[in-house]
């Protein structure tokens, strides 16, 4: 065989290869998006929406998870957002080259991937232990910290793409940097600060390491926050594991509830941003 | 990928009044502006990025004060040690530190290739029209939530596993002499190897797109001049893009690994959870120091069961922050000399 030809050759094969690889992606992703709309379609029906989270080899709902799920979400968005934000003003707009900058810009990243599962030990031991007892509060702090670095990180990757020269046309005109930064550096970046906002809901929505040790779960109907709360993950990874065939249905319903919510979010933020957000 | 800083900030002082002197009429004399919503906002922001570095500090304060009877009762043995025995009030890390590491070392050992593939057919391969989509999609796999990688682990894919892949598994690499050792046993479906492959695919995303990314710096000229000289589109990749992105694409797999290290819910599902480890097959089911966690935590005893655990939560905490520092670093060196090139 001539050089050019082998060379070819391992040319043509690394290629299919790729295409292999890039197949071997989607076949999973196909793969577990039809089982969850097959299984989980079939175990949709109006009680799933209406009824509480039944014993085991009765039919019931989910709503009392749904519930729980979205007040804790909702809650620790509230808390994680704001903080989130401001913290990644800091960081693109005062905290360049100083230490507490890079600094928190390098734990943050680290927090970023850190073991939400550790989130919930810490949780357990700050909130929870000196409490006494698990709570939907302890579930709301530990998902906020959850959502902090999220908030944090696209917050400062889109203040840095707001050019400097409109910084300084600001200046120019006067203003405090603190307006300056407020009317204009952030009225530019709404987009892509909303986009981080629904990254990081997506990411919490289908928590459950946290929730293990904080919210723990409840089979009934509860408001109150200082008291253990039902909610989606949970309710499923209790219900999947069991040997009974109402609670797994339910648990493909839910499956499929929380897959498209996230879905659903990861592209509403995609299509709302185009940059790409993620370091 | 962040940018380097584009040098010092602007101050924002300039007199307001300074026109109106400058045409000579009646000085108008106007209020400084107060400084004080500056000093408010200013120290607000740098209060709440403070927050982020404290809550670092106080996961480690409360793991380390929460593990405090372990680490003083069994000390570094613990590390070693297998016997987990809540009755007996013995506990040592060795299985769950074991489950984690060879879970993780699967998971790479399939999703590196892979992603490796997948940005090169990203990069090079894809009509420009198919690129966006194709990538959203990787990237929706990480977007899955874990536990739905864990009931569908369970339920759909271990089932299948046990009946066909592992079988077939063992009438092949099984039959080879040492490695054979790695695919025999009971075919459970559920495992150690079952874990890794549901790591692996919940890891590509990350590695994939890291690697896409970094590929994409890579400046065209240098490219273009290699297809110039007749290189074939694998010899570029290989020869000329890998060695330009290197430390950014170990910065990519090192990120995975972070990942794979501390995902919790799909192995728990997955992994078998039991304490006991007689072989070193690869099919046997195991337990990992997140499985372990979030199996036995909620029902364990106060005192020293739920130290160990605390104990085995901060060890994973500690080679977490430890592996995503390594590739926070590699990849903010990339990010450096990126910066210095162009």
């Amino acid at each position: 065989m001539t050089l050019i030809k082998k060379r070819k050759l391992i040319n043509n094969v690394a290629l299919a290869l790729s295409l292999g690889a890039m197949s071997f992606g989607l076949f999973w992703l196909a793969w577990i998006l039809v089982t969850i709309l097959q299984l989980g379609v079939a175990g949709l029906s109006v009680a799933v929406f209406t009824q509480m989270t039944p014993p085991p080899g009765s039919a019931g709902g989910l709503a009392n998870a749904i519930f729980g799920s979205v007040v804790m979400v909702g809650l620790a968005t509230l808390i994680g957002t704001p903080i989130g934000i401001l913290a990644g003003v800091y960081l693109a707009e005062y905290g360049r080259g100083t230490v507490l900058g890079h600094a928190t810009r390098f734990i943050n990243d680290i927090l970023l991937s850190a073991p939400s599962i550790v989130i919930g030990l810490f949780v357990y031991a700050a909130v929870v232990k000196p409490m006494g007892h698990f709570s939907a509060a302890a579930g709301v702090i530990a998902l906020a910290l959850l959502v902090i670095p999220v908030v944090i990180r696209t917050t400062e990757n889109i203040l840095r793409l707001v050019p400097d020269t409109l910084r300084e046309a600001a200046s120019a005109l006067g203003a405090p940097k603190w307006i300056m930064i407020m009317q204009v550096t952030v009225r530019a970046s709404q987009a892509g600060i909303m986009t981080g906002i629904l990254l990081a809901v997506a990411r919490i929505a289908g928590e459950t390491a946290p929730l293990m040790f904080t919210a723990l779960s409840n089979q009934f109907w509860s408001t109150d926050l200082s008291q253990p709360m039902a909610n989606l993950p949970m309710t499923i990874f209790r219900f999947a594991m069991s040997p009974f065939k109402d609670w797994q249905d339910l648990a493909w319903a839910g499956v499929l509830l929380i897959t498209a919510g996230v879905l659903a979010l990861n592209i509403v933020a995609r299509i709302l941003f185009k940059e790409k957000l993620t370091a | 990928m962040t940018t380097p800083d584009p040098g010092a900030t602007m101050t924002a002082e300039v007199p307001l009044s300074h026109s109106s002197r400058a045409l000579n009429r009646e000085p108008v004399v106007r209020k400084k502006p107060s400084q004080l919503g500056e000093i408010i906002f200013a120290n607000l922001t740098r209060s709440f990025a403070f927050l982020a570095l404290a809550s670092l500090a106080g996961i480690i304060v409360s793991l380390v004060y929460g593990a405090w009877p372990s680490i003083t009762k069994f000390g570094l043995p613990f590390l070693w040690t297998s016997d987990w025995n809540p009755p007996m009030a013995k506990f040592g890390a060795l299985i769950p530190i074991y489950g984690t590491l060879v879970t993780s070392v699967i998971a790479l050992v399939i999703a590196v290739p892979v992603s490796f593939g997948i940005a090169i057919f990203l990069t090079e391969l894809s009509p420009p029209w198919l690129r966006r989509p194709l990538g959203t999609a990787i990237e929706l796999l990480a977007a899955i939530p874990s536990i739905v990688y864990g009931m569908w682990g369970l339920l759909v894919f271990a089932p299948i596993f046990g009946q066909y892949i592992q079988p077939a598994l063992m009438a092949t690499i099984g039959q080879v002499p040492l490695i054979g050792k790695l695919f025999s046993g009971p075919t459970l479906g559920v495992g150690l190897l079952s874990a890794g492959i549901i790591l692996s695919i919940m890891i590509i995303p990350f590695i994939a797109s890291v690697m896409r990314d970094v590929f994409e710096i890579t400046p065209k000229m240098l490219k273009e001049s290699a297809y110039g000289v007749g290189a074939t589109t694998w010899e570029v990749v290989w020869n000329v893009v890998l060695p330009y992105t290197k430390t950014g694409v170990i910065g990519g797999i090192v990120l995975g690994l972070g990942r794979a290290l501390g995902e919790t819910m799909a192995v728990t599902f997955v992994i078998g959870n039991t304490n006991f480890l007689s072989n070193i097959s690869l099919f046997s089911p195991g337990n990992s120091i997140t499985s372990a966690l979030a199996n036995e935590f909620a029902e364990a005893e106060p005192g020293l069961h739920t130290a160990s655990l605390i104990e085995l939560g901060l060890i994973l905490f500690l080679i977490t922050f430890v592996v995503l520092a390594f590739s926070k670093v590699l990849l903010m060196r990339l990010a450096r000399q990126e910066g210095g090139k162009t």
